[in-house]
């Protein structure tokens, strides 16, 4: 009964990733909050669990507006674009053990799935700003399309490293390969991965499109109610999906000793989000074309070198032995990111007006 | 090389192992200084002459005193009003008495529904039990407060 | 073909979560690069120097609080420097002891604010700026002590100060010049290497010497273009000549230096709270003489170095209790003068950190 196993996995992916999703609000909240010694949302409900349902139900309670001369049928659909791609990531994310363990049971061409949708978004967010006939939206749309497009290229050139060290494309089968989580056999290749995948949550330091400094809020300055909690839910439904994948194919799945495998995943992606949020704390943001220095002249080719590495360790057999991968990879990612950083100098700065 | 970003991260972690240095308001609260200018005045009917210095002292002309004259050349007070919404709490009021009849209160929880509620005739601001003086100005009062919660030395709630 | 582009103007509004206070800027874009600028401000103005000529020299001071709301006991030191200037009062060594001690603290203070504001601006969200938060709830506890307010302290007076310092004053304060230089190396540890402010400030908003001289800059923002003009070395006042202290200065003037003036100035000004600790003597805290004060008729303009410049007070007395005229020379303001030069040609980015980084106060701009 195969429609049957796949409702009843739709329902699951949307209730429990909209849970996720809200546990991830206040573990962001709380974990911030503790990094700067006050103790964040503590009343409502025990522990301030309760605070993201507290938040949703303010918002399901706003007028929604729409800007006069917007075009109101973008306004809506914008939401909606960039919200649902995060959740059809979970399809083929492995939770557990097996090939049934996924939405879709084990797609073959699942890396190509993910880069696919992951594109998708970017017109949601373009489309949010030019609806809403707002200067700020429209320079906070041009800025976040040029940037998630530009990281969407050093992205799916770490994956490729992970693909050829796996030799498939299917997530089952790259968890089931990660006998050393690729962590260590590709570090290079998961810093690319992180940062770029920072840089297209639009997470600090690369935030400058919900700078509340500079932009107000960017593209979705004028959503208010459901519209508006959509962007922000699918924030941090991006954010969830980002460090699913990331402890899917660096970080080893669920695979782990003692526990049920299912508890490895959930703290491999805890753990990535906290490393996120703990960034977002501590760093302050990059400027626009600091942010474009970074991505073209620092990550891309940093993930070619990850690609070359890894295609180099893989054809010669004798370097087979894992540990001695780990070591030659972590020292030649080091060299590389020393090389680089000294190599590619942002250009830019003032401009003879 | 990243090297300053990692120091930072560092000391942010080690941040996050200290102690909170908020105070959960209502449930516990800072004692204020032994000297605080509360948003309150409060007015000693037995020291005072009914010279109306403090109204001459005050830079808005917060104080409205009418006096009437009583037997015996004294003066009593016939009408005292205090408009604490107006009323910017500097103290050259309570500095400019001369007989220390007039004085800063203690309590900072003054907040009313309606602005005209905040205009305080002589019965309002006389000083009682529940209407006390602090210590601004007034040695005799600032010996009987409580020591105030410094951060200096870790405090973070009242004792 | 050209691709024909058009300028938008796009309007910083007087309400925005980083302009510090209610400032207006008309910001011209050619894409993201800045190619006008137009400041618009006087939306905090309430008329300083018409509500002087109604109130006597004593019942100003409050109101002086409110000028640079978060460094109240410096102006009201500027005030009464001014009028006792005019008025030949002298002032009991205790108090100006006193003084000094409240103005150092108080600049301590201010900077911690600028500098949290600034990385608040670049985009570290909020975490510098608690920290440096917790070191000024010590200062506002202490402040709190000696006056019983937190922000508008109205504490000194015409011939000294208003009251003497509580007993639990002084070790309270050795402690925490004590403490503090650690906690200043721990907010170098968090930024001063910190890549992404050196990108985000370094090289950028830079104020050259010659046009902040001709701008009549003061302040950290002139000592950060390499001019070493400091009023309380140049133009001494009070106890200052007493003290030892440096005078730090930097070589390019781009918001970097600025920042790092402001964090060597705050070691400064713990040497000085150091030494003043260690001098102060016993005595009277207030001049003998009449509340009421008269001055003889005259002029005069009396400058102090405040955290964010040089706060200056021209007094013109014709012997009654209220002055003649009064104008009070904010040094936000004139450091404001300089801010379309030092954008043109940066994003819009930039603009809001050279905002935070020149650290304004619009109470001192309108006033």
């Amino acid at each position: 009964m195969d429609w049957l196993h796949w409702i009843a996995f739709a329902v699951f992916i949307v209730v429990f990733v909209l849970g996720m999703s809200m546990f991830g609000i206040w573990l962001e909240r709380r974990g911030v909050a503790r990094l700067q010694m006050r103790p964040g949302p503590n009343r409502a409900g025990p522990l301030g669990l309760l605070q993201p349902v507290a938040d949703a139900v303010k918002i399901l309670l706003k007028e929604d507006i729409v800007p006069e001369r917007g075009d109101r049928l973008l306004h809506t659909l914008a939401p909606i674009v960039a919200f649902v791609p995060a959740l059809m990531v979970f399809a083929v994310v492995p939770f557990w053990r097996g090939e049934g363990a996924g939405l879709v049971p084990d797609m073959n061409i699942g890396l190509v799935y993910l880069v696919a949708i992951s594109s998708i978004s970017i017109v949601g967010a373009f489309t949010a700003g030019w609806a809403s006939n707002n200067k700020y939206s429209l320079m906070g749309a041009m800025r976040s399309m040029a940037q998630m497009v530009s990281y969407e290229v050093p992205l799916v050139l770490s994956l490729v490293g992970v693909a050829l060290a796996a030799g498939s494309l299917s997530l089952v089968r790259i968890v089931e390969a990660q006998s050393v989580p690729f962590i260590l056999l590709q570090p290079l290749g998961f810093l690319v991965y992180f940062l770029a995948a920072l840089a297209e949550l639009n997470r600090t330091p690369f935030d400058l499109l919900e700078a509340e400094s500079e932009i107000v809020a960017g593209y979705h300055t004028e959503y208010s109610g459901m519209k508006f909690v959509m962007f922000y839910l699918g924030e941090y439904t991006h954010t969830l999906a980002a460090a699913a994948i990331g402890a899917t194919l660096f970080l080893g799945g669920w695979k782990g000793p003692l526990l049920p495998p299912f508890l490895w995943f959930l703290i491999k992606v805890f753990a990535l989000f906290v490393v996120i949020f703990w960034i977002r704390g501590t760093l302050p943001r990059l400027r626009v074309d600091q942010l474009m220095a970074f991505a073209w002249k620092f990550l891309l080719p940093l993930a070619l070198v990850n690609i070359f590495l890894v295609a180099v360790e893989m054809s010669t057999q004798s370097l087979r032995t894992l540990w001695v991968m780990v070591a030659v990879n972590i020292v030649a990612g080091v060299l590389a990111v020393y090389l680089f950083s000294r190599l590619g100098r942002v250009r830019g700065g003032r401009v003879a007006v | 090389m990243g090297l300053g970003i990692v120091k930072g991260m560092a000391l942010t972690l080690r941040h996050a192992f200290r102690p909170i240095i908020t105070t959960q308001y209502p449930e516990e609260k800072l004692v204020p200084s032994k000297r605080i200018r509360a948003p309150q005045l409060v007015w000693e009917e037995d020291r005072c002459t009914v010279c109306a210095s403090c109204a001459k002292a005050c830079p808005q002309g917060n104080i409205t005193i009418v006096s009437e004259p009583l037997p015996d050349n004294k003066y009593g007070m016939k009408h005292l009003e205090i408009d604490h919404g107006r009323c910017m709490f500097c103290g050259l009021c309570v500095e400019a008495c001369p007989f220390d009849a007039i004085h800063m209160g203690r309590d900072y929880e003054q907040a009313t529904y309606r602005r005209s509620l905040l205009v305080l005739t002589r019965e309002e601001v006389r000083l009682s039990e529940k209407r006390k003086a602090s210590g601004y100005f007034r040695p005799r009062f600032e010996a009987e407060m409580p020591p105030q919660t410094l951060l200096i030395y870790g405090e973070k709630k009242g004792k | 073909m050209a691709l024909r582009t058009e300028p938008i103007v796009l309007n910083m509004g007087p309400q925005h979560p980083s302009t510090h206070g209610v400032f207006r800027m008309r910001v011209t874009f050619d894409g993201e690069v800045i190619v006008g600028l137009d400041p618009v401000f006087g939306y905090l103005h309430r008329g300083f120097d018409k509500l002087a000529e109604s109130r006597t020299y004593t019942q100003f001071i409050p109101l002086t609080d409110r000028l640079d709301y978060l460094a109240s006991m410096s102006n009201n030191f500027g005030y009464c420097l001014a009028v006792e200037r005019l008025a030949g009062i002298e002032v009991p060594e205790r108090a100006e002891y006193i003084r000094v001690i409240m103005a150092e603290m108080m600049r301590i203070s201010s900077h911690l604010m600028a500098i949290g504001f600034f990385l608040n601006d670049c985009g570290a969200f909020f975490t510098p700026l608690l920290y440096m938060y917790r070191e000024r709830e010590k200062l506002l506890d202490l402040f709190d002590m000696v006056s019983g307010q937190r922000l508008t302290y109205n504490y000194m007076r015409i011939g000294g100060v208003s009251h003497d310092l509580p007993p639990e004053f002084l070790p309270a304060l050795r402690k925490f010049v004590q403490e503090m230089p650690a906690f200043i190396d721990e907010y170098d540890q968090l930024l001063a290497e910190n890549e992404i402010l050196l990108a985000r400030s370094k090289g950028v908003g830079i104020l050259p010497r010659e046009m902040a001289i001709n701008a009549s800059a003061s302040g950290p923002v002139l000592r950060a273009s390499g001019v070493k003009w400091d009023l309380r070395k140049k133009d001494p006042y009070s106890v200052y000549p007493r003290f030892d202290f440096d005078i730090p200065t930097a070589e390019t003037g781009d918001c970097y230096d600025r920042y790092r003036v402001k964090v060597q100035e705050m070691r400064q000004s713990l040497r000085i709270l150091e030494q003043a600790l260690a001098q102060i003597p016993e005595g009277p805290v207030r001049a003998e003489g009449p509340h009421l004060v008269r001055p003889p008729r005259g002029e005069v303009y009396s400058r102090i170095e405040a955290p964010k410049g040089e706060l200056g007070f021209y007094i013109v007395s014709d012997g009654s209790v209220a002055p003649y005229r009064l104008h009070v020379r904010g040094p936000s303001f004139i450091n404001l003068t300089a801010l379309r030069e030092m954008c043109l040609g940066w994003k819009l980015a930039d603009a809001i950190a050279i905002l935070g980084s020149i650290d304004i106060v619009m109470g001192e701009v309108d006033r």
